[in-house]
């Protein structure tokens, strides 16, 4: 199990390098820093090549992302063009996304295994075929349409939830942002669930369970949910970097400032150390839950821990 | 887990001598897309403690099927039981409530599985999977039911149970897996064992070891014994009484040494002739034409009738009865005189 944990620990380390050196390019690589600080006034000559010097922005690129990264491990990101430490606008934003994906993991992994549960054990009747159409149609229509239709009808229209989040972003406020945010992650959820509790329900071994004489709540619980969630948990890992990066659109629409609303602010208004400080620490989270998933897996999986 | 109310209780009409299990003309289909597969057409068969009956025949003959209907683990639907009776220990088991059943399996007839891997749960420890009998039918906590499932693993002589206990399916060699089986089966001491193929998937050498063991705890515990397989070689040894199924019919019943010494059914003779042996070395081996039929359109009169060497047209009209032969045995072949004979 430890040689386990350090090879993927070790396979992380080209991803992180890769991922943001790729980020860093693009964002340094295009448009001038010093003239976005400046907004519309021209800056006096000097002084731009005098900050240009200071933000290294002479070197070569390779040069400017060591020096990046040595500022990074050190817990320095550098400051966004208005003065304001980038630690202090991720400290800010970080904990609203957080909370607005938590939100939105629940409900994903709670409804969409029930959801796929029951379809799957009860295949081809009217609640099945109910699901399938139902989840067929969430992951057709694009995010930002459910989320304006649901605002406005639940927040406007009818004035059931307040149509945008308050300050402080309270999880009563973030319950259908999160459930806009799920919605299609959601979908995925049922149909693997169903698909994967489908396919176990033939398999030898719960026969098995049915010959001991076990009572089906039984077998169903100890025998069939198990191994069905395998695949399901590997999703639902994978997906926590999907929610954050989806927070994107559903943060604009509900007025959250988590993170999508400060990448947004960043690409916008050309600030590079706020969007690679940003796109950096969502590397890592996502690397961090994929370890998760692959340590969860091998719980969950005897034969994996084993091999 | 609630208590047990035990059904051996209920007063069985002289259960000394009758048979543990009676099977009566049992009938089962299978509703697919390609029409009604009869699978079983109208079987009998019997055991009574101590005995072992092998049931006999090839891949689609029914009689995995059957023990299936014996055991309640038929999906229904698709599989259909439009006719029978299942008499156990006196009372006929297809007019019990799902939950009177539930609690017959495992207690008092318990079922092995051909292939160990795949019927066990790779994902749950195997003294889990042992211990999991005595927590759900007789109520034990977590520990004592592991010091009973090391105790069941001991008597199935699997080496360092203690520290094995832990281990899961796929930790295990095949034989082992198997000796897991054969001890969950046991654990509540059943009456009855059904043992579906419990040898096919394993190496030649270590079928023999399974075997003499499977045997030697039936006489210890006295448990009847239904052996299903398609391996006559297998059979010789332990069997009693062997019930040759083709088709989803008996097409031959009869104590074990009367089928070796005179098959008493064409198709019955053909399985012999088919074990390769030693004193015919160099010889093409011996194999029945043809190959079995299809559920859902069995030809009509005798289901053998187009790979029997001695068929004859009324092979092809009527279906033969089982017609006894001598005082113990039973053939369903018009022409049972003369196979015998020759």
């Amino acid at each position: 199990m430890g040689r386990y944990v350090i090879r993927r620990l070790l396979q992380m380390v080209p991803v992180f390098i890769g991922t943001t050196l790729l980020i860093f390019v693009m964002v340094y690589g295009l448009g001038d820093p010093v003239a976005a600080m400046f907004g519309d006034r021209t800056p006096d000559p000097a002084t731009a090549a005098q900050i240009r010097h200071d933000l290294h922005l002479n070197d070569p690129l390779w040069q400017q992302y060591l020096i990046y990264m040595q500022h990074i491990f050190k817990g320095d990101f550098g400051k966004a063009s208005n003065g304001q430490p980038v630690t202090e606008l991720l400290g800010t934003a970080f904990p609203v996304t957080l909370r607005l994906t938590i939100m939105a993991f629940v409900i994903e992994a709670v409804v969409g295994i029930a959801l796929g549960l029951f379809a799957g054990l009860r295949r081809g009747r009217f609640f099945d075929t109910g699901v399938l159409a139902m989840t067929l149609l969430v992951v057709s229509i694009p995010t930002f349409v459910t989320g304006f239709v649901l605002q406005y009808l639940l927040g406007v229209k009818w004035g059931v939830v307040h149509p945008s989040v308050g300050e402080g972003a309270p999880f009563k406020d973030l319950f259908i942002p999160g459930l806009v945010l799920a919605g299609v992650s959601l979908a995925y959820v049922a149909r693997l669930t169903r698909t994967s509790v489908a396919e176990n329900s033939r398999a030898d071994y719960l026969r098995t369970a049915v010959a001991k004489g076990l009572p089906r709540r039984r077998v169903i619980t100890n025998h069939m949910l198990r191994n069905s969630l395998i695949p399901v948990v590997t999703f639902l890992g994978t997906d926590i970097g999907n929610l954050m990066a989806g927070a994107l659109v559903t943060e604009r629409i509900f007025n959250i400032h988590g993170v999508g609303y400060q990448i947004y602010q960043g690409i916008v208004h050309n600030n590079p150390p706020t969007v690679v400080g940003f796109v950096t620490v969502l590397v890592i989270i996502f690397l961090g839950a994929n370890l998760l998933v692959d340590l969860l897996y091998a719980v969950l999986d005897p034969r994996i821990r084993y091999a | 887990m609630t208590v047990i109310d035990d059904i051996s209780d209920v007063p069985t009409p002289d259960a000394s001598l009758a048979p543990l299990l009676e099977v009566r003309d049992l009938h089962v289909e299978f509703h697919t897309r390609d029409g009604v597969a009869k699978a079983v057409n109208g079987v009998n068969y019997s055991v009574s403690a101590g005995e072992t009956l092998a049931v006999l025949g090839e891949s689609g003959s029914g009689k995995s099927v059957s023990a299936q209907a014996v055991m309640g683990i038929l999906d229904m639907p698709p599989a259909r039981i439009p006719k029978g009776e299942i008499f156990f220990q006196g009372r006929d088991m297809l007019k019990m409530s799902g939950e009177e059943r539930r609690k017959i399996r495992g207690r008092k007839i318990a079922m092995i599985f051909q292939d160990a891997l795949s019927s066990l749960n790779p994902v749950l420890s195997v003294g889990y999977q042992l211990g999991e009998m005595y927590r759900v039918h007789q109520g034990l906590s977590r520990k004592d039911a592991k010091a009973k499932a090391i105790e069941l693993m001991d008597r199935v002589r699997i080496p360092a149970a203690r520290e094995r206990v832990g281990d899961y399916p796929h930790q295990f060699s095949g034989g082992m897996r198997q000796r897991i089986m054969i001890a969950m089966a046991l654990a509540l001491e059943p009456d009855l064992i059904i043992a579906d193929e419990p040898t096919t998937a394993l190496d030649v050498t270590v079928q023999a070891q399974v075997m003499e063991l499977l045997a030697e705890l039936q006489r210890e515990y006295n448990m009847g014994l239904i052996l299903i397989t398609h391996d006559l070689g297998v059979v010789a040894d332990v069997a009693d009484k062997i019930a040759v199924m083709y088709a989803g019919r008996i097409v031959e019943d009869a104590p074990v040494h009367d089928i070796y010494a005179k098959p008493a059914h064409p198709y019955t003779k053909g399985l012999l002739q088919s074990i390769p042996r030693l004193d015919q070395k160099g010889q093409e081996l011996y194999a029945i034409k043809g190959l079995p039929p299809n559920l859902t359109r069995i030809p009509s009169g005798c289901a053998f009738n187009p790979r029997c060497p001695m068929a004859q047209d009324i092979c092809r009209t009527d279906v033969p009865p089982l017609h006894p032969v001598g005082t113990a045995r039973g053939s369903a072949c018009h022409f049972w005189k003369e196979t015998l004979g020759e």
